[in-house]
């Protein structure tokens, strides 16, 4: 891999332990990866929650940390992914005081760092949206793939040390997503029926990724007539990222990198794998039956942007939720303070939800925390939240969000 | 007892013997494992209910999100990690995770390697080369 003179001092330790520490983690990669040389980014995503670091990765952290200021300040600006913890709602979700207290010393770390405590999953709508070309390192599936197929900018997933290496010496080995024969599309769909929710944008996304083998393996999808909002690409990205492991889509007449297939296929496009209604419908079916109790209702997975929060608070609006069941809703603290101001926060409270910021379900303990409160059915619009939680001992149902809110309000599905 | 050697792409971490866990399934910390009791706890998962502490794993590929990469250090630091990664195909979350953790992956193999490993078997990582060296569990072929 070849370094230049910057990156040879780099490794040599001349701009201090961490910058160190952080080159040689990236040559690692890049080696592992054949990439050629670094290429400069412009913004760092970090995903860093305490459940993933835990006391093991937050003493790594201070250790990186406690060094002069000089060495240890990231070099591009950074920004955080949703934390394990909000220190004003843990309390109420029966979760323990020594998160709380990891939680704070990763702070710490972080902001002495010079990192910024955005605690969000979705900063492509909310804090900096990548533009078209923009190298970036962007440590969430979710926001990744956004980034790099709506936005068209270009990142790997950098994974929490990954990113935050890239935060410290302001680049990322060259590979993948960064070169443009690393965005060729390898399979191709066409799509016969638009989806309908934002759990069918999500339904969508995992058939595509339940296909995809690989995280190298880049999916054109054909058949979207006229642009989806933002949330429904959110929501479709997500779970694309999370059932394949994918960092990138195109979408023809849609993203801006696929005005045709020709565009985005070397040589004749492979045949189409045809997606339909049925397909959709399988995918919902895969996940627990709606007929039975609800403890939880979890609306994350992304976190809500402001429309989300304001749909949702219209469909709550003047119930209540049901006394054996909780409603949780997750957003940035943006979108929070939004939601304060406006009145949303309000509404949704006064009917029995609990609205969370900076965190996101899974990223929260959620094992010890469903425990704790008895939580095993739980249910989510979100296509992505389903494929993760079955692990941390849940029985996850699929549904929309009407349906959500009727189940949280019945105490049970299908009623 | 013959030895079977498969050769990967060059990998990441330090040479490592142990008994292999092998599944024609997919991997991920977050989505997949129980880290506190050390075994696989997703439901639908080939492995659930194995415990994968010291195990050279093999699996397909990488899936899901990104939390690997810092789980293989936290799980490391508390012994209770797999002994190496051995996969079809790994993604930039493994790699990242393997280098962070001081942990063998090797990858990108010209066979599938989920198909040609038993669990039980005793397997050497050597990611410098990218070979696996594997020897059958006693009694095998």
């Amino acid at each position: 891999m070849h370094l230049n003179d910057e990156e040879k001092a780099m490794l040599a330790g001349a701009m201090g332990e961490p910058v160190r520490w952080a080159v040689e983690q990236q040559i690692t990669v890049g080696q592992f990866f054949d990439a050629e040389d670094f290429v400069g980014v412009s913004q760092v995503h970090l995903m860093a929650d305490t459940e993933s670091l835990g006391e093991a990765g937050v003493a790594f952290l201070e250790r990186l940390s406690g060094v002069s200021e000089t060495e240890r300040r990231v070099r591009v600006p950074t920004v955080t992914d949703p934390r394990g913890i909000d220190f004003t709602a843990y309390k109420r979700l029966k979760q323990e005081d020594s998160w709380a207290a990891l939680e704070r010393r990763a702070i710490d770390a972080f902001t002495a760092m010079g990192i910024l405590m955005t605690d969000t999953c979705i900063n492509y709508q909310t804090i900096l949206p990548p533009t078209f070309g923009e190298h970036v390192a962007f440590g969430d599936t979710g926001s990744t793939i956004y980034a790099n197929s709506v936005c068209g900018a270009r990142s790997n997933f950098e994974g929490g040390p990954a990113a935050l290496a890239a935060a410290l010496t302001g680049r990322v080995p060259r590979y993948g997503c960064h070169l443009d024969r690393g965005r060729r599309a390898g399979m191709r769909f066409t799509v016969s029926d638009r989806p309908r929710t934002l759990s069918d944008w999500g339904a969508l996304g995992g058939v595509v990724g339940r296909h995809c083998g690989s995280y190298w393996t880049i999916p054109a999808i054909e058949g979207i007539e006229g642009a989806p909002t933002s949330d429904e690409l959110k929501h479709f990205g997500a779970a694309l990222a999370s059932y394949g492991s994918v960092p990138l889509f195109h979408m023809t007449g849609v993203t801006p990198e696929a005005p045709d297939l020709p565009s985005v296929c070397d040589g004749t496009p492979p045949e189409p794998v045809v997606l339909d209604r049925g397909d959709v419908e399988a995918f919902y079916d895969s996940f627990a039956s709606h007929d039975d109790k609800v403890d939880v209702v979890v609306f994350a997975a992304p976190q809500l942007s402001l429309i989300e929060m304001q749909t949702l608070a219209g469909l709550i609006e003047g119930r209540r939720v049901h006394a054996e069941c909780a409603l949780l809703v997750a957003t940035s603290p943006e979108i929070k303070a939004a939601c304060d101001r406006m009145g949303l926060t309000g509404t949704l409270e006064a009917a029995g939800a609990v609205v969370l910021e900076g965190v996101c379900f899974y990223q929260m303990y959620a094992r010890e925390t469903g425990i704790a409160n008895g939580w095993t059915r739980l249910m989510s619009n979100s296509a992505k939240l389903v494929n993760i939680i079955a692990g941390y001992g849940y029985e996850p149902m699929l549904a929309t969000m009407e349906q959500c809110v009727d189940a949280a309000v019945a105490g049970r599905a299908g009623s | 007892m013959s030895e079977r050697r498969y050769q990967g792409h060059a990998g990441v971490g330090a040479t490592v013997t142990g008994t292999a866990l092998v599944a024609a399934d997919d991997f991920s910390a977050r989505y997949d494992l129980d880290r506190i009791k050390g075994v696989f706890s997703r439901p639908a998962h080939m492995l659930r209910g194995e415990s994968y502490v010291g195990r050279i794993l093999v699996l397909n590929t990488a899936k899901g999100g990104v939390a690997t990469a810092w789980m293989l250090y936290e799980m490391a630091a508390r012994k209770m990690a797999p002994a190496a990664l051995v996969l079809n195909t790994a993604n930039p979350i493994m790699a990242q995770g393997a280098a962070f953790a001081g942990m063998a992956l090797i990858d990108r193999f010209d066979t599938d390697i989920t198909a040609v490993i038993e669990s039980g078997d005793e397997a050497t990582v050597d990611p410098a080369s990218g070979l696996v060296m594997v020897r059958p569990r006693d009694g095998g072929s």
